[in-house]
């Protein structure tokens, strides 16, 4: 079992106050990441949760039961850092036995685990090396093995792939996603990139300035987002913004358009290519567009417009999200 | 780009660092040259450096006069014991200072080098009273005591500054994976600060064979290591410069080997952390 709840859980460095009272219910089995800016309390909140950090005040229950004051040791979840946090004298084969020899597990059970944990994560011609030997996506496996040999109720992920290459963060993400599916263990992972957010996600925690934002599941938070921030967070590239007679139009402070939503070649709006990025499957044009600002368009990879043409566009009807002035989404 | 140095400039810097060297090693050198004296080429004017008449006679006699291995045995177990005394006492203070400071931390730091910075001789009649008092006056248990507490602070501060080198998800990790603060200390903060505590001890245990004024202090013959030794030979008799030579020869060369064979943990320890 895995479920994690919080109830207003803060926390305070002095008179910083870092979470100022967040609320949040994880079912077992799921897979959550906490998204957010650098600074917005995302890492801080996943130390509460894993028992590294003290809350001020406020509940963690785990399974039901107050963890709030369990060391970590206690509290059943097992934990992959940013910087792998291996131990480097140990080899391999030690560092996973690690949690099961603190755990007093007799070693033949232990070497039954290891071996299949190396299995899994294809660690097994490895396990006599030490940390120093592997490259960072091994050691980033090592780490995963020593969390997964303890069969916790759930694991707690902090930025674990952001020290990656950008070829090997695309594999191992599948990795971890594929792995979560085999074990079907709550997963916490922790991450200020919304793509890993998205890719990866059973729901997705935006947090920004130490609040929730908003809490969905990614196609939620990307159809349908509760504030501008969130609607500005989710998606690649960002969502165009628009204030002015444009927006007043629509009755709002505010209006939004995904760059994926707006029609090329036809529409009520128009403006001056400044940027053409052709990745080949899209081409992505940045518009000045007079009074409306800047523009993000997403064209197919096919279109050939470049520096300085005209361009005529449009929002795809029923695409357009209306924002009060509180920066509050308008149903 | 590496900064160029002109030859002749690289010439001066090596033949100053030379001087500097010998200067430093001379009365180390002239003190062994000595001992292999005759008692009148020892106190010849002007000096002889190497016309002498060469003799191994002074160490049969310090030899003959004094029970050298009881004083060497004494310097030993003293140094040793303290240094591992101190280390129990330091590798859990290190840590907690390290890992988890509070606002003091930095002042308690300062206040333990302080008690450094203090004459010895303005503790001693306490310190001699207590020896007295507690019946540890003239023990090695005693000595073991004074120089552990002498030199804890030194002990202190060279192993918090390794362990600050040491990342603290490390040692989350272990947390994590349920290990109590023993074997977080004993498995894992330990054998990574392993080059760190062994410059450590060894500098402690050269301290603790060099230090004179408490080993000569509170000792009389039972636990009077090879620093008594020395003094013995300049008391009552009169001053015999060569015989007196022997025995320091006798008494600093088993640590002079030591620190021969271990200067390189000995630099990168006194230097790490410098540069990262």
């Amino acid at each position: 079992m895995g479920q994690i709840t919080l109830k207003q859980v803060r926390k305070s460095f002095g008179d910083v106050h870092v979470i100022p009272g967040v609320d949040l219910d994880i079912k077992d089995g799921e897979f959550v990441v906490f998204v957010g800016p650098s600074g917005c309390g995302k890492s801080t909140l996943l130390r509460l949760i894993a028992g590294l950090e003290d809350t001020s005040s406020g509940v963690i229950a785990i399974d039901g039961a107050d963890a709030t004051h369990l060391p970590p040791a206690k509290r059943g979840l097992a934990m992959v850092f940013q910087s792998y946090a291996l131990y480097p004298h140990m080899t391999v084969r030690k560092n996973i036995a690690f949690p099961l020899k603190m755990a007093g597990m007799p070693e033949a059970e232990q070497t039954k685990k290891i071996e299949a944990a190396a299995k899994v994560l294809n660690l097994t011609s490895y396990l006599d090396r030490r940390p120093g030997q592997l490259s960072g996506g091994q050691r980033q496996r090592v780490a995963i093995g020593r969390a997964i040999v303890r069969e916790p109720a759930a694991f707690l992920f902090d930025e674990p792939l952001s020290n990656l290459d950008a070829s090997l963060r695309v594999t191992m993400r599948q990795e971890i996603t594929e792995l979560h599916q085999t074990l079907k263990t709550t997963m916490i992972y922790v991450t200020h990139d919304q793509v890993e957010a998205m890719t990866m996600a059973d729901k997705i925690v935006v947090l920004n300035a130490g609040r929730v934002e908003q809490v969905g599941s990614p196609m939620e938070l990307y159809n349908a987002p509760d504030n501008l921030f969130v609607a500005g967070f989710i998606g690649s590239p960002r969502m165009n913004l628009i204030e002015g007679d444009e927006a007043a139009n629509m009755g709002a402070k505010t209006i939004g358009i995904r760059p994926e939503h707006i029609t090329i070649g036809e529409g009520a709006w128009s403006g001056t290519v400044v940027l053409a990025e052709h990745l080949g499957s899209d081409t992505f044009l940045k518009v000045d567009a007079g009074a409306l600002g800047m523009m993000t368009l997403r064209a197919t990879g096919d279109l050939r417009l470049n520096h300085g043409d005209r361009v005529q566009f449009g929002p795809q009807a029923g695409k357009i999200h209306r924002f009060d002035a509180d920066g509050k989404a308008m149903k | 780009m590496a900064r160029s140095v002109s030859r002749n400039r690289k010439i001066a810097l090596t033949a100053a660092a030379w001087a500097v060297g010998l200067l430093i090693f001379f009365p180390v050198l002239w003190t062994i040259l000595t001992s292999f004296k005759t008692e009148a080429s020892a106190v010849a004017s002007p000096p002889e450096f190497l016309s002498a008449d060469w003799t191994m006679e002074n160490y049969a006699e310090v030899w003959q006069r004094s029970d050298y291995p009881r004083f060497f045995w004494n310097s030993v177990i003293i140094s040793i014991g303290s240094t591992l005394l101190g280390l129990a006492i330091a590798i859990p203070a290190a840590w907690s200072m390290a890992f988890v400071p509070g606002k003091r931390t930095k002042d308690l730091l300062m206040w333990m080098l302080s008690t450094k910075m203090m004459p010895a001789v303005g503790v001693l009649i306490p310190i001699y009273l207590l020896f007295q008092w507690l019946k540890l006056f003239d023990t090695r248990t005693g000595l073991i005591l004074a120089l552990m507490l002498m030199n804890l602070p030194i002990i202190i501060w060279m192993l918090y500054t390794y362990f600050k080198e040491i990342p603290g998800e490390i040692l989350e990790a272990a947390r994590m994976d349920g290990a109590t603060l023993r074997n977080e200390i004993i498995y894992v903060l330990t054998p990574m600060a392993i080059p760190g505590i062994a410059s450590t001890m060894l500098l402690n245990v050269i301290l603790a064979w060099n230090e004179a004024f408490w080993t000569i202090t509170l000792t009389t013959v039972n636990a009077a290591p090879l620093s008594a030794f020395i003094a013995s030979f300049s008391a009552p008799q009169g001053l015999f410069y060569a015989k007196l030579s022997a025995a320091s020869t006798m008494a600093i060369a088993p640590i002079l080997i030591l620190g021969w064979f271990s200067q390189k943990q000995l630099v990168r320890g006194l230097t790490f952390g410098a540069v990262k």
